[in-house]
Parts: C-alpha cells; sequence; structure tokens
C-alpha cells in the first residue's frame, strides 16, 4: 500500500460516488454538474496513474467541452430547475437496469482483477516521447480523427438544419 | 509502484454505473451522461494498461486521446440530433415510440 494507491484509492471513492449520483439524481441540471465532478476525478486518477498530459486533455476537452455542450443541449430542450418527475421511469425499470449494470460490473471486476497480479512500477509518460509517438508512428490515425471531427461538424450542422417542423421531413437544400 | 486492482475496479464500476445510466433514464441527454461515463471508465482502463506493461508507441495515452476525441464527436453529433428531435416533437423522451 503507497501513497499513490491511496491517493488513487481516494479520487476513485469519489468518482464513483459522483457518477452514481449524476446517474440516480432527480434533478436534470445536477446531473450534468455530477458529471464534471466524476470526470475531474477520473482527470485526477490520470495524474495518479502518470498520465499527465491525458489528465489535461481530459480536463479541457470533458470538463471544458462536453459537459457544457450537454449543459447547452439540457438548457434548450427546457430542461426544468429542480426536481422533475416527468422522466422518471418506473421502479421495477429502474430495479431491472440496476441489475444488468451491477452484472456488468460484476462481470467485468471478475475477468479484470486476477490480471491485477502484484504492484507495478509507475512510468511517468513524458509529453516530449508522446509527442514524438503521436506525430510519428500515430500521424495517420491522428489525420484520419481530424477528418472525422470535421465531418461531425458538417453533420451535425446539416442534420440541425434539415428537418422542418412544418413538413415534419427531411430536405431543402441547404 | 502502484498496484494495478485500483484502476481495474474503478473502470468496472463506471462501466456498470453508465449501463445502469443509460437503461434507466428516459431524458434522452441524460442517456448521454451514461455513455459518457461508459467512455470513461475505457480510458481509465487504457491508461492503466500504459502505466503497467509493455508499452510500445506510448499506445495506453495516445488512444485514450484517440478516445476522448471521438467522445467530442459523438457529443457533438447526438446533441444536434436530440436538438432536432425536440424541434420535430418537442419531447425527448426516448421510451416514447415504445408505447
Amino acid at each position: 500500500m503507497t501513497a499513490y494507491d491511496i491517493a488513487f484509492a481516494a479520487l476513485g471513492v469519489v468518482a464513483t460516488g459522483a457518477a452514481l449520483l449524476a446517474v440516480t439524481t432527480r434533478h436534470l441540471v445536477h446531473s450534468a454538474l455530477w458529471l464534471v465532478v466524476t470526470l475531474g476525478a477520473v482527470a485526477g486518477c490520470f495524474l495518479v496513474l502518470g498520465a499527465e498530459f491525458v489528465a489535461l486533455v481530459q480536463l479541457l476537452v470533458y470538463v471544458g467541452a462536453i459537459v457544457v455542450l450537454v449543459l447547452f443541449a439540457l438548457m434548450l430542450t427546457r430542461a426544468p430547475i429542480g426536481p422533475s418527475s416527468e422522466h422518471t421511469t418506473s421502479l421495477a425499470h429502474r430495479g431491472l437496469a440496476a441489475l444488468v449494470g451491477a452484472g456488468t460490473a460484476t462481470l467485468l471486476l471478475a475477468v479484470l482483477l486476477p490480471l491485477a497480479g502484484g504492484p507495478v512500477d509507475r512510468r511517468e509518460v513524458a509529453s516530449g516521447q508522446l509527442a514524438r509517438d503521436l506525430f510519428g508512428t500515430w500521424v495517420w490515425p491522428f489525420e484520419l480523427l481530424s477528418v472525422l471531427l470535421l465531418g461531425a461538424l458538417v453533420a451535425a450542422f446539416a442534420v440541425s438544419r434539415a428537418v422542418r417542423p412544418d413538413t415534419g421531413s427531411a430536405g431543402g437544400t441547404p | 509502484m502502484i498496484h494495478l486492482a485500483g484502476p481495474y475496479v474503478l473502470a468496472a464500476l463506471l462501466v456498470g454505473i453508465g449501463l445502469f445510466g443509460v437503461l434507466a433514464r428516459r431524458n434522452a441527454v441524460l442517456v448521454l451522461v451514461g455513455v459518457e461515463l461508459m467512455l470513461s471508465g475505457g480510458t481509465v482502463l487504457l491508461v492503466s494498461a500504459g502505466t503497467a506493461g509493455q508499452d510500445h508507441w506510448t499506445g495506453g495515452s495516445i488512444l485514450t486521446l484517440f478516445v476522448i476525441t471521438i467522445a467530442a464527436a459523438e457529443v457533438c453529433l447526438a446533441l444536434a440530433v436530440i436538438l432536432a428531435a425536440f424541434r420535430l416533437r418537442g419531447r425527448i423522451d426516448v421510451t416514447e415510440g415504445s408505447r
């Protein structure tokens, strides 16, 4: 049990608790805000594991961009402030979902925990090495991802323009 | 020195909780929150694999960056679809078609 283990356990407890609150809370906006806590704690876990650049990207992209997008969508779809019972599912539905979720987690634990073994040396991922590999070995997947992002942006723009409420069908020249 | 049991437990729990969120929520935006939790479980596993083993070409960290990028593209597109559906039908209840 080293200091890294203790730090990781503390951050993991925060991440798990906030994730549980994010999927169970009745306040729609609070759900997105608990997601911020979860992703921030996961970024801290990355720091403990020695991947500092990934931790910073997680903070910038996930917490900075994705959660803000989710909050935007909640506001644009007129999410009520305060607890809302409009979208609650039945108790049986939630029980079944909890059963499936717990079963999946147990299955993953049963597969992963035997692989853990003893303590391993923690290796810091140097940012220089990461940059050399990203723009050397991984440069083609990287460029493909830029095209994917561009495609997603254009498709999002097309989707939000093409649907006309009066006709109810996709159409119209852009 | 660090034990790998911690990252593995966290990844399994995040995926399980995310799956619960996907299945138990009816608001489409909150389903997306569950998907994000499952993806972050996967990234925890990737980073811990990069820390532990023989990590050629820094694959653990770089694949995590790729997953984060794909998650951003996915959220961008999913929110466009959700907003279009909201404008069309006035609701974003994902169980609506089944009743």
